[in-house]
Protein backbone atom coordinates (compact mmCIF):
# COMPACT_ATOMS: atom_id res chain seq x y z
CA UNK A 1 0.00 0.00 0.00
CA UNK A 2 2.77 2.12 1.03
CA UNK A 3 4.18 2.32 -2.14
CA UNK A 4 1.29 2.83 -4.42
CA UNK A 5 0.95 7.01 -4.62
CA UNK A 6 4.04 8.90 -5.59
CA UNK A 7 5.54 11.28 -3.42
CA UNK A 8 3.88 14.00 -5.30
CA UNK A 9 1.03 12.81 -5.38
CA UNK A 10 0.72 12.91 -1.14
CA UNK A 11 1.53 16.59 -1.38
CA UNK A 12 -0.18 17.92 -4.41
CA UNK A 13 -3.76 16.04 -3.28
CA UNK A 14 -4.33 18.29 -0.64
CA UNK A 15 -4.09 21.90 -2.67
CA UNK A 16 -7.28 21.44 -4.74
CA UNK A 17 -8.56 18.01 -4.76
CA UNK A 18 -8.98 17.05 -1.33
CA UNK A 19 -8.66 20.76 -0.12
CA UNK A 20 -9.62 20.89 3.43
CA UNK A 21 -12.13 24.27 2.81
CA UNK A 22 -13.77 23.61 0.29
CA UNK A 23 -13.95 19.94 -0.35
CA UNK A 24 -13.69 18.46 2.79
CA UNK A 25 -15.07 21.15 4.98
CA UNK A 26 -12.75 21.30 7.75
CA UNK A 27 -11.47 23.75 10.22
CA UNK A 28 -13.91 26.15 9.43
CA UNK A 29 -13.89 28.24 12.98
CA UNK A 30 -10.47 30.37 11.62
CA UNK A 31 -11.83 30.05 7.88
CA UNK A 32 -14.92 32.20 8.77
CA UNK A 33 -13.12 34.67 11.48
CA UNK A 34 -10.42 35.63 10.35
CA UNK A 35 -10.81 36.65 6.87
CA UNK A 36 -11.69 40.11 7.15
CA UNK A 37 -8.49 40.68 5.15
CA UNK A 38 -5.98 38.83 2.93
CA UNK A 39 -3.17 39.67 4.96
CA UNK A 40 -4.80 37.97 8.26
CA UNK A 41 -5.79 34.75 6.17
CA UNK A 42 -2.26 34.44 4.88
CA UNK A 43 -1.22 35.18 8.60
CA UNK A 44 -3.48 32.66 9.88
CA UNK A 45 -2.81 29.89 7.05
CA UNK A 46 0.63 30.05 7.61
CA UNK A 47 0.95 29.25 11.25
CA UNK A 48 -1.26 26.67 10.89
CA UNK A 49 0.47 25.05 8.27
CA UNK A 50 3.30 25.18 11.10
CA UNK A 51 2.12 23.64 13.70
CA UNK A 52 0.27 20.78 11.20
CA UNK A 53 3.62 19.86 9.82
CA UNK A 54 5.43 19.53 12.60
CA UNK A 55 2.32 17.35 14.81
CA UNK A 56 2.43 15.47 11.81
CA UNK A 57 6.16 15.20 12.14
CA UNK A 58 6.27 13.88 15.41
CA UNK A 59 3.16 11.48 15.53
CA UNK A 60 3.83 10.14 12.68
CA UNK A 61 7.93 9.26 14.17
CA UNK A 62 6.42 8.34 17.33
CA UNK A 63 3.47 6.88 15.99
CA UNK A 64 3.86 3.12 17.47
CA UNK A 65 4.79 4.11 20.93
CA UNK A 66 1.46 5.86 21.40
CA UNK A 67 -1.01 3.27 23.01
CA UNK A 68 -4.61 3.42 20.65
CA UNK A 69 -6.54 4.39 23.43
CA UNK A 70 -5.40 7.67 24.40
CA UNK A 71 -3.99 8.93 20.78
CA UNK A 72 -6.21 11.70 20.33
CA UNK A 73 -5.26 13.11 24.08
CA UNK A 74 -1.48 12.52 23.05
CA UNK A 75 -2.35 14.13 19.59
CA UNK A 76 -3.96 17.33 20.83
CA UNK A 77 -1.11 17.89 23.68
CA UNK A 78 1.43 17.55 20.94
CA UNK A 79 -0.16 20.37 18.70
CA UNK A 80 -1.44 22.07 21.99
CA UNK A 81 2.91 22.40 22.13
CA UNK A 82 3.52 23.44 18.76
CA UNK A 83 0.88 26.15 18.54
CA UNK A 84 1.73 27.34 21.50
CA UNK A 85 5.30 28.14 20.20
CA UNK A 86 3.77 29.72 17.27
CA UNK A 87 1.81 31.94 19.31
CA UNK A 88 5.04 33.03 21.25
CA UNK A 89 6.78 33.90 18.41
CA UNK A 90 3.99 35.84 16.77
CA UNK A 91 3.47 37.72 19.99
CA UNK A 92 7.06 38.96 20.16
CA UNK A 93 7.65 39.24 16.44
CA UNK A 94 4.39 40.35 14.78
CA UNK A 95 2.53 42.32 17.76
CA UNK A 96 0.06 43.93 15.44
CA UNK A 97 -0.93 40.61 13.10
CA UNK A 98 -1.06 38.46 16.73
CA UNK A 99 -3.37 41.52 18.41
CA UNK A 100 -5.84 40.90 15.00
CA UNK A 101 -5.88 37.21 14.95
CA UNK A 102 -6.73 37.38 18.54
CA UNK A 103 -7.72 33.97 20.06
CA UNK A 104 -7.94 32.54 17.28
CA UNK A 105 -4.44 31.68 16.89
CA UNK A 106 -4.62 29.43 20.15
CA UNK A 107 -7.87 28.14 18.62
CA UNK A 108 -5.80 26.18 16.16
CA UNK A 109 -5.21 23.05 18.63
CA UNK A 110 -8.81 22.40 17.99
CA UNK A 111 -9.02 22.89 14.28
CA UNK A 112 -10.30 19.85 13.37
CA UNK A 113 -7.99 19.53 10.10
CA UNK A 114 -4.69 19.50 11.87
CA UNK A 115 -6.37 16.61 14.08
CA UNK A 116 -7.92 15.17 11.36
CA UNK A 117 -4.80 14.76 9.26
CA UNK A 118 -2.52 12.94 12.30
CA UNK A 119 -5.43 10.99 12.81
CA UNK A 120 -6.02 9.59 9.18
CA UNK A 121 -2.98 9.88 7.96
CA UNK A 122 0.03 11.07 9.71
CA UNK A 123 -0.39 8.16 12.65
CA UNK A 124 -0.38 5.72 9.53
CA UNK A 125 2.20 6.85 7.20
CA UNK A 126 6.05 7.57 7.00
CA UNK A 127 7.43 10.76 7.97
CA UNK A 128 8.14 11.39 4.69
CA UNK A 129 4.92 10.79 3.72
CA UNK A 130 3.58 12.85 6.69
CA UNK A 131 5.39 15.90 6.36
CA UNK A 132 4.58 16.12 2.60
CA UNK A 133 0.58 15.23 3.38
CA UNK A 134 0.85 17.70 6.13
CA UNK A 135 2.77 20.70 3.25
CA UNK A 136 -0.34 19.75 0.32
CA UNK A 137 -2.90 20.36 2.75
CA UNK A 138 -1.66 23.37 4.55
CA UNK A 139 -1.29 24.72 1.06
CA UNK A 140 -4.39 24.20 0.27
CA UNK A 141 -5.66 25.72 3.10
CA UNK A 142 -3.19 28.69 2.26
CA UNK A 143 -5.18 28.59 -0.86
CA UNK A 144 -8.79 28.62 0.44
CA UNK A 145 -8.10 31.34 3.28
CA UNK A 146 -5.98 33.56 0.40
CA UNK A 147 -9.09 33.59 -2.35
CA UNK A 148 -11.95 33.99 0.79
CA UNK A 149 -9.78 36.28 2.57
CA UNK A 150 -9.08 38.39 -0.99
CA UNK A 151 -12.57 38.60 -1.95
CA UNK A 152 -13.85 39.66 0.92
CA UNK A 153 -11.40 42.62 1.34
CA UNK A 154 -11.86 43.38 -2.35
CA UNK A 155 -15.64 43.85 -1.67
CA UNK A 156 -15.49 44.86 1.84
CA UNK A 157 -12.83 47.45 1.80
CA UNK A 158 -12.09 47.69 -2.16
CA UNK A 159 -8.55 46.75 -1.21
CA UNK A 160 -6.40 43.48 -1.98
CA UNK A 161 -3.65 43.22 0.83
CA UNK A 162 -4.16 46.97 1.43
CA UNK A 163 -3.61 47.62 -2.35
CA UNK A 164 -6.47 49.96 -3.64
CA UNK A 165 -8.14 47.74 -6.27
CA UNK A 166 -11.72 49.34 -6.51
CA UNK A 167 -12.49 52.78 -7.90
CA UNK A 168 -12.83 55.96 -5.95
CA UNK A 169 -16.24 55.87 -6.29
CA UNK A 170 -16.62 52.57 -5.60
CA UNK A 171 -19.11 52.24 -2.12
CA UNK A 172 -17.53 49.24 0.37
CA UNK A 173 -19.81 46.51 1.30
CA UNK A 174 -20.48 46.88 5.03
CA UNK A 175 -21.77 43.09 4.88
CA UNK A 176 -18.55 41.14 3.46
CA UNK A 177 -16.47 42.24 6.07
CA UNK A 178 -19.12 41.34 9.06
CA UNK A 179 -20.32 37.93 9.98
CA UNK A 180 -22.48 37.46 7.90
CA UNK A 181 -21.07 38.31 5.22
CA UNK A 182 -18.06 35.48 5.83
CA UNK A 183 -21.10 33.12 6.08
CA UNK A 184 -22.61 33.83 2.60
CA UNK A 185 -19.10 34.30 1.17
CA UNK A 186 -18.33 31.28 1.88
CA UNK A 187 -21.21 29.30 1.24
CA UNK A 188 -21.31 30.82 -2.31
CA UNK A 189 -18.25 30.01 -3.70
CA UNK A 190 -17.93 26.58 -2.70
CA UNK A 191 -21.26 26.52 -4.48
CA UNK A 192 -19.70 27.93 -7.40
CA UNK A 193 -16.71 25.39 -7.25
CA UNK A 194 -19.11 22.68 -6.86
CA UNK A 195 -21.04 23.78 -9.74
CA UNK A 196 -18.24 24.39 -11.53
CA UNK A 197 -16.24 20.50 -11.01
CA UNK A 198 -20.26 19.27 -11.99
CA UNK A 199 -19.85 21.32 -15.04
CA UNK A 200 -16.73 19.53 -15.97
CA UNK A 201 -17.71 16.17 -15.56
CA UNK A 202 -21.12 16.33 -17.14
CA UNK A 203 -19.00 17.74 -20.03
CA UNK A 204 -16.89 14.83 -20.27
CA UNK A 205 -19.67 12.35 -20.17
CA UNK A 206 -21.55 13.95 -22.43
CA UNK A 207 -18.55 13.98 -25.13
CA UNK A 208 -17.95 10.18 -23.86
CA UNK A 209 -21.79 9.59 -24.95
CA UNK A 210 -20.97 12.01 -28.38
CA UNK A 211 -18.01 9.77 -29.14
CA UNK A 212 -20.35 6.41 -29.03
CA UNK A 213 -23.61 8.15 -30.99
CA UNK A 214 -21.78 9.33 -33.53
CA UNK A 215 -19.63 6.03 -34.20
CA UNK A 216 -22.87 4.27 -33.92
CA UNK A 217 -24.42 6.33 -36.91
CA UNK A 218 -21.49 6.22 -38.79
CA UNK A 219 -21.83 2.46 -38.13
CA UNK A 220 -25.36 2.41 -39.51
CA UNK A 221 -25.40 4.92 -42.49
CA UNK A 222 -22.01 3.43 -43.71
CA UNK A 223 -21.30 0.22 -42.33
CA UNK A 224 -18.46 -0.41 -44.39
CA UNK A 225 -16.43 2.41 -43.50
CA UNK A 226 -16.77 1.86 -39.78
CA UNK A 227 -15.25 -1.28 -40.25
CA UNK B 1 -28.11 43.59 36.84
CA UNK B 2 -25.45 43.51 35.03
CA UNK B 3 -24.47 39.70 35.43
CA UNK B 4 -27.98 39.53 33.29
CA UNK B 5 -26.73 42.24 30.84
CA UNK B 6 -23.29 39.58 30.98
CA UNK B 7 -26.03 36.75 30.44
CA UNK B 8 -27.93 38.40 27.57
CA UNK B 9 -24.58 39.85 25.63
CA UNK B 10 -23.18 36.43 25.46
CA UNK B 11 -25.80 34.06 24.62
CA UNK B 12 -27.54 36.83 21.91
CA UNK B 13 -25.51 39.97 20.92
CA UNK B 14 -22.14 38.64 20.43
CA UNK B 15 -23.65 35.06 19.74
CA UNK B 16 -20.43 32.57 19.80
CA UNK B 17 -21.98 30.68 16.78
CA UNK B 18 -22.68 33.91 14.40
CA UNK B 19 -20.19 36.65 15.81
CA UNK B 20 -17.47 34.79 16.72
CA UNK B 21 -17.06 31.73 14.58
CA UNK B 22 -16.97 29.62 17.38
CA UNK B 23 -18.11 25.80 17.35
CA UNK B 24 -18.52 25.82 13.30
CA UNK B 25 -18.19 22.40 12.95
CA UNK B 26 -20.91 21.14 15.28
CA UNK B 27 -23.00 23.70 13.52
CA UNK B 28 -22.59 22.46 10.81
CA UNK B 29 -22.58 19.25 11.19
CA UNK B 30 -24.94 17.82 13.66
CA UNK B 31 -27.85 20.61 12.82
CA UNK B 32 -29.73 18.34 10.54
CA UNK B 33 -32.33 17.21 13.34
CA UNK B 34 -33.65 19.88 15.91
CA UNK B 35 -33.93 16.80 18.37
CA UNK B 36 -29.99 16.12 18.03
CA UNK B 37 -28.75 19.83 17.91
CA UNK B 38 -30.82 20.31 20.71
CA UNK B 39 -28.99 17.53 22.75
CA UNK B 40 -25.91 18.86 21.50
CA UNK B 41 -26.45 22.34 22.58
CA UNK B 42 -27.60 21.53 26.03
CA UNK B 43 -24.40 19.22 26.19
CA UNK B 44 -22.23 21.85 25.10
CA UNK B 45 -23.68 24.16 27.25
CA UNK B 46 -23.26 21.31 30.57
CA UNK B 47 -19.43 21.16 29.56
CA UNK B 48 -19.17 24.92 29.01
CA UNK B 49 -20.49 26.06 32.55
CA UNK B 50 -18.52 23.48 34.46
CA UNK B 51 -15.09 24.67 31.93
CA UNK B 52 -15.75 28.12 33.00
CA UNK B 53 -15.38 27.46 36.82
CA UNK B 54 -12.64 24.61 36.55
CA UNK B 55 -10.22 26.83 34.06
CA UNK B 56 -10.66 29.80 36.25
CA UNK B 57 -9.79 27.95 39.06
CA UNK B 58 -7.00 26.63 37.04
CA UNK B 59 -5.74 29.44 35.84
CA UNK B 60 -5.97 32.23 38.55
CA UNK B 61 -5.11 29.46 41.63
CA UNK B 62 -2.17 27.70 39.88
CA UNK B 63 -0.79 28.89 36.57
CA UNK B 64 -0.68 33.01 37.88
CA UNK B 65 0.94 32.22 41.50
CA UNK B 66 3.14 30.22 39.66
CA UNK B 67 4.30 32.16 37.10
CA UNK B 68 3.25 29.05 34.53
CA UNK B 69 0.57 31.16 32.23
CA UNK B 70 2.16 29.94 28.90
CA UNK B 71 1.18 26.76 30.03
CA UNK B 72 -2.41 27.90 29.62
CA UNK B 73 -3.13 26.60 25.93
CA UNK B 74 -1.72 23.10 26.72
CA UNK B 75 -3.19 23.13 30.32
CA UNK B 76 -6.81 24.39 29.07
CA UNK B 77 -7.12 21.44 26.76
CA UNK B 78 -5.66 18.72 28.85
CA UNK B 79 -8.53 19.81 31.36
CA UNK B 80 -11.26 20.08 28.56
CA UNK B 81 -10.35 16.70 27.49
CA UNK B 82 -10.07 15.14 31.21
CA UNK B 83 -13.17 17.11 32.16
CA UNK B 84 -15.04 16.02 28.92
CA UNK B 85 -14.10 11.92 29.51
CA UNK B 86 -15.44 12.66 33.23
CA UNK B 87 -18.87 14.38 32.31
CA UNK B 88 -19.52 11.00 30.13
CA UNK B 89 -18.49 8.87 32.80
CA UNK B 90 -20.59 10.78 35.53
CA UNK B 91 -23.77 10.49 33.39
CA UNK B 92 -23.10 7.11 32.27
CA UNK B 93 -23.33 6.33 35.98
CA UNK B 94 -26.32 8.48 37.25
CA UNK B 95 -28.91 9.34 34.72
CA UNK B 96 -29.22 6.65 31.92
CA UNK B 97 -31.66 8.00 29.99
CA UNK B 98 -29.81 11.74 29.91
CA UNK B 99 -26.70 9.67 29.17
CA UNK B 100 -28.80 8.19 26.00
CA UNK B 101 -29.46 11.58 25.10
CA UNK B 102 -26.15 13.37 24.95
CA UNK B 103 -23.80 10.30 24.63
CA UNK B 104 -22.92 10.25 21.34
CA UNK B 105 -22.45 14.01 21.19
CA UNK B 106 -20.67 14.32 24.61
CA UNK B 107 -16.57 12.81 22.77
CA UNK B 108 -17.18 15.54 20.00
CA UNK B 109 -17.13 18.13 22.27
CA UNK B 110 -13.79 18.10 23.02
CA UNK B 111 -12.82 19.53 19.61
CA UNK B 112 -15.58 22.00 19.90
CA UNK B 113 -13.64 25.51 19.39
CA UNK B 114 -16.20 27.22 21.79
CA UNK B 115 -15.15 25.55 24.58
CA UNK B 116 -11.27 26.34 23.94
CA UNK B 117 -12.95 29.16 23.13
CA UNK B 118 -14.67 30.18 26.12
CA UNK B 119 -11.97 29.55 28.73
CA UNK B 120 -9.71 32.09 26.34
CA UNK B 121 -12.22 34.92 26.22
CA UNK B 122 -11.94 34.56 30.20
CA UNK B 123 -8.75 35.01 30.47
CA UNK B 124 -8.77 37.65 27.91
CA UNK B 125 -11.14 39.55 29.72
CA UNK B 126 -10.70 39.27 32.95
CA UNK B 127 -13.84 38.31 34.00
CA UNK B 128 -14.26 37.18 37.65
CA UNK B 129 -15.19 33.80 39.16
CA UNK B 130 -19.34 34.75 39.09
CA UNK B 131 -18.99 36.59 35.95
CA UNK B 132 -16.89 33.51 34.28
CA UNK B 133 -19.55 31.25 35.30
CA UNK B 134 -22.62 33.80 33.82
CA UNK B 135 -20.43 34.49 30.78
CA UNK B 136 -20.18 30.67 30.65
CA UNK B 137 -23.58 29.64 30.82
CA UNK B 138 -25.26 32.75 28.48
CA UNK B 139 -22.06 31.24 25.80
CA UNK B 140 -23.81 27.90 25.97
CA UNK B 141 -27.11 29.20 25.96
CA UNK B 142 -26.44 31.18 22.58
CA UNK B 143 -24.98 28.24 21.38
CA UNK B 144 -27.85 26.01 21.71
CA UNK B 145 -29.98 28.58 20.64
CA UNK B 146 -28.51 29.10 17.37
CA UNK B 147 -27.80 25.30 16.80
CA UNK B 148 -31.49 24.65 17.13
CA UNK B 149 -32.34 27.43 15.00
CA UNK B 150 -30.83 26.35 12.29
CA UNK B 151 -32.06 22.71 12.87
CA UNK B 152 -35.36 23.93 12.10
CA UNK B 153 -34.14 25.77 8.81
CA UNK B 154 -32.54 22.65 7.28
CA UNK B 155 -35.61 20.60 8.42
CA UNK B 156 -37.98 22.56 6.11
CA UNK B 157 -35.24 22.91 3.84
CA UNK B 158 -34.98 19.20 2.65
CA UNK B 159 -38.53 20.37 1.09
CA UNK B 160 -37.10 23.16 -0.97
CA UNK B 161 -35.33 22.72 -4.33
CA UNK B 162 -32.19 23.42 -3.78
CA UNK B 163 -29.99 23.66 -6.85
CA UNK B 164 -27.46 20.12 -6.85
CA UNK B 165 -24.23 22.11 -6.38
CA UNK B 166 -25.27 23.92 -3.44
CA UNK B 167 -26.72 20.98 -1.20
CA UNK B 168 -25.63 20.37 1.83
CA UNK B 169 -22.70 22.78 3.35
CA UNK B 170 -23.16 25.25 0.96
CA UNK B 171 -26.68 25.82 1.83
CA UNK B 172 -25.95 25.60 4.99
CA UNK B 173 -23.66 28.57 5.28
CA UNK B 174 -25.97 30.45 2.96
CA UNK B 175 -28.68 30.39 5.80
CA UNK B 176 -26.24 30.65 8.36
CA UNK B 177 -25.19 34.39 7.31
CA UNK B 178 -28.93 35.34 6.89
CA UNK B 179 -28.90 33.74 10.66
CA UNK B 180 -26.44 36.10 11.23
CA UNK B 181 -27.61 38.94 9.58
CA UNK B 182 -30.70 38.48 11.99
CA UNK B 183 -29.13 38.55 15.06
CA UNK B 184 -27.48 41.70 13.94
CA UNK B 185 -30.28 43.36 14.83
CA UNK B 186 -29.55 42.57 18.43
CA UNK B 187 -26.83 44.99 18.25
CA UNK B 188 -27.85 47.79 19.30
CA UNK B 189 -29.40 46.29 22.20
CA UNK B 190 -27.14 46.57 25.25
Amino acid sequence: MANKVTLTREFLKGLWEQNAVFKQVLGMCPVLAVTVSAENGIAMALATTFALVFSSFIVSLIKNWIPAQVRIAAYILIIATFVTIVDLVMKAQFPSLSKALGPFIPLIIVNCLILGRQEAFASKNSVLRAVLDALGMGTGFLIALFLLGSTRELFGSGTILGFQIMPDVYEPWLIMILPAGAFLTLGLMMGFFRTYSEKKKRVERDSIVDKYLRAKKVAETNPLEAN
Amino acid sequence: MELLLLFLSAAIVNNFVLSYFLGICPFIGVSNKISSAFSMGLAATFVMTITSIVTWLIYHKILVPFELEFLQYVSFILVIASLVQFVEMFIKKVSQPLYRALGIFLPLITTNCAILGLALFIVLKEYSFIEGIVFGLGAGTGFTLAITLMAGIREELDLADVPKPFQGAPITLIVAGILAMAFMGFAGLI
